[in-house]
């Protein structure tokens, strides 16, 4: 029903096996870490793989989703459910206004454009007084899901996060399978041949944005939900350099490369973390290594080696 | 005997069990420490390895009291998530009692809320973040050698009394910096002096300050103030040197550290007031500590995080001596609470108390950086000008707002 082939149904099987198994060898706010930037990763895949635009702000949509989620969380003690929705929605509005500037050009201008707009947006953040300056938005409370699960609880909120990911996940696939995703595809491909096949290729770019920054705000709520803070890394450039770097590492254009990539990342960040030093180094490194020996990405290069679309 | 599936499954529960009898059989309770802050990044001088070196040398010199202590250290390289879910797994899976540096604002207010959450010890030396003990305040914390409002009374107020008594600010134009200059403008003010103008630039990225340090030249203030930090204060310093703004005004970088000017250098630096809690040669007791702790890090000598970092690791660890360390890591606010009783006493800040909101009152001193000729060895840097005492130099309890705190 989502436009699986047969190997990407054994693979989205096995993912939510993992999914399922992980908390209980893992620890599980890692876990959600990796889950909450996987999304965003899947979000920007949506731009840059399937329309071919490299948008390079995509932080401040992951950023104010998350602000505004705290927000509502902290002075309105909405539901759970309402402060990631607002979020989501947030990143949404936020990305049809600065889309409709940026989806005017294409290639390189295009990723100035977004990122001089998410530099605006940077700015916004670090004068507003809602947002708390560089201290950020502290100690935001879990709150409840639908007023009945506690939050608060590290494994309940694994499952919520689990089933926004997945339910995220989906949705980028099936717009990526629908007829509306095929013609981004053809777009990606030759515009000019989609513009004298009667399609109003701006339109299809600015809604494909929206829907990408959408779950890019999605992402950012859950993350402030899951850590209780929203601050000015989720709206800094490196962040958007960072959903870059998980793209590529995991596999441009691939359904299951952004999430390999988020893994990766996040786990480096994370288990080396102890060595001080020589973190950055070691990152590195192994970032060389893989763009040197997987040029296609880690998923790309499995896929490629196994003649699947993954 | 013939392996049934029964026997086989007792093998493996009784195997699985052997960890946990052997870790009761060794009996003494251990307490763990760890030690967040920047390794990689800007902060790596101010804080990093070094912090962990003046830790593991208050272990050391406390030895063992009829408990274990074992020190651990990441690099949250500035991301308050990144922290957040470090500090968390530290509680959670590798029972870490302590907490200790966390240099970064918007990191130490970040984890915070997770330590109190945990009710562990949170004792913070590297955030200057006056918050912490003000509105944001937990009874699991103690804040240890400084904040902003301590160097922008010691470095405000105390140079009026020294004769700076007209200023002009050069802002960073965002929270920390505005901060800054509202809190010593009070205090200059407070103490008699004027204010005659300021620049806010733009943060982050502005790296010419030609411009605002010309108009700073053009006010015929006697001080000016840098409201910045890092790299944009290394950066302004140098270009007031250029300007020759140091031969006509008085610089006063309102947050700096003698790491930061060994980085500048002598020829560049002289003549910068600057204000710290500690400083390598200010007394014998200071001095044997430095030289304690210099042959582990013989390029990076101790400024006052890294003495701070020694200074709390001494006191919570006589506290937990005093109280039982199996009582001091079932709860975290007795154990602070403990501390706030106890009388602090080491090396590096002499006798201090610690205030019911987790301020530690030590006494501040502001410095002024010798000319190249004047300076002897190596890292002899600074001169006192005043000192500040610990009740005088940190915000009124009253004027806090901690919540537990009573008015």
């Amino acid at each position: 029903m989502f436009g699986f082939s047969r190997a990407q149904s054994i693979a989205f099987l096995a993912m939510v096996a993992l999914i399922v198994i992980c908390p209980y060898v893992l620890y599980p706010v890692f876990l959600m870490r990796i889950l909450c930037m996987a999304l965003f990763a899947c979000a920007f895949n949506l731009m840059i793989g399937y329309v071919g635009l490299l948008s390079f702000g995509h932080a401040a949509f992951f950023g104010m989703g998350s602000y505004i989620a705290a927000w509502t969380m902290k002075n309105w003690q909405v539901d759970a459910v309402v402060a990631i929705a607002l979020g989501g929605l947030t990143g949404a509005a936020l990305g049809l206004v600065l889309g409709y500037l940026a989806i005017r050009r294409s290639g390189i201008y295009f990723a100035m454009i977004t990122l001089a707009l998410a530099q605006m947006v940077y700015f916004f953040c670090l004068q507003a007084p809602f947002t708390g300056g560089e201290d950020g938005i502290q100690q935001v409370p879990r709150g409840t899901l639908f007023g009945v699960f506690d939050l608060s609880n590290d494994m309940t909120m694994y499952w919520v996060v689990a089933i926004i990911f997945i339910l995220g996940f989906l949705m980028v696939h099936r717009i990526i399978h629908s007829p509306f995703g095929q013609v981004l595809k053809g777009i990606r491909e030759n515009e000019p041949r989609a513009i004298s096949l009667g399609y109003r290729t701006d339109d299809y770019k600015l809604i494909a944005f929206v829907l990408s920054c959408l779950i890019a705000g999605v992402a950012g709520g859950t993350k402030a939900l899951v850590f209780g803070i929203a601050t000015l890394t989720d709206v800094h450039y490196a962040t958007s350099g960072e959903v870059v770097l998980m793209t590529l590492l995991g596999g441009l254009g691939t359904v299951f490369g952004p999430i390999m990539g988020a893994t990766v990342v996040v786990s480096m960040e994370n288990y080396l973390a102890q060595f001080g030093a020589w973190v950055t180094v070691t990152q590195g490194v192994i970032f060389m290594i893989c763009v040197l020996a997987f040029r296609r990405g880690i998923i790309g290069e499995i896929g490629g080696y196994l003649r699947l679309a993954l | 005997m013939t392996i049934s599936r029964r026997t086989l499954l007792s093998a493996a529960a009784a195997s699985s069990a052997l960890p946990l009898v052997r870790a009761r059989a060794q009996g003494a309770p251990t307490i763990k420490i760890g030690v967040l802050n920047d390794q990689s990044g800007p902060y790596t001088n101010t804080g990093g390895v070094t912090s962990v070196i003046c830790t593991k040398q208050a272990v050391e010199e406390f030895g063992n009291k009829g408990f274990n202590v074992e020190v651990i250290s990441a690099d949250h390289q500035n991301k308050p998530d990144l922290a957040v879910s470090i500090v968390r797994q530290w509680f959670d899976r590798d029972g870490v009692d302590m907490l200790l540096d966390v240099p970064t604002s918007s990191v130490a207010l970040a984890v915070q809320g997770v330590v109190k959450e945990k009710n562990k010890v949170y004792l913070n030396v590297g955030a200057a973040s006056a918050a912490l003990t003000g509105e944001q305040c937990s009874p699991n914390f103690i804040h240890w050698c400084y904040d902003t409002y301590m160097l922008a009374k010691s470095t405000g107020g105390a140079m009026v009394k020294a004769g700076g008594t007209s200023w002009y600010f050069l802002t960073a134009d965002y929270a920390f910096g505005k901060q800054l200059q509202s809190d010593t403008t009070a205090l200059v003010n407070a103490a008699g002096g004027k204010v005659m103008g300021s620049s806010a630039y733009p943060f982050p990225g502005t790296t010419d300050f030609s411009s605002f340090l010309v108009q700073a030249q053009s006010s015929g203030a006697k001080v000016l103030g840098l409201c910045n930090a890092g790299g944009d204060t290394v950066n302004s310093i140098k270009q007031a040197n250029e300007f020759g703004l140091n031969k006509s005004m008085k610089l006063a970088a309102m947050l700096m550290f003698i790491t930061d000017v060994h980085a500048l250098g002598l020829d560049v630096a002289q003549g910068l007031n600057l204000t710290e809690s500690f400083y390598w040669n200010l007394n014998d007791r200071t001095r044997a500590f430095t030289n304690r702790v210099k042959p582990k890090t013989p390029n990076n000598w101790p400024n006052m995080i890294h003495a701070g970092c020694y200074s709390a690791t001494l006191h919570y660890l006589k506290t937990c001596a005093d109280m039982g360390a199996a009582e001091a890591k079932k709860d975290g606010v007795a154990t602070v609470n403990r501390m706030k009783k106890m009388p602090v006493d080491d090396d590096c800040f002499g006798k201090t108390t610690i205030r019911e909101d987790g301020r530690n009152l030590v006494p501040a001193y502001l410095f002024q950086v010798k000319t190249p000729a004047e300076s002897k060895g190596p890292w002899d840097y600074y001169k006192t000008v005043v000192e500040t005492p610990g009740n005088e130099a940190f915000r009124p309890l009253a004027d806090g707002h901690c919540y537990f705190i009573k008015a």
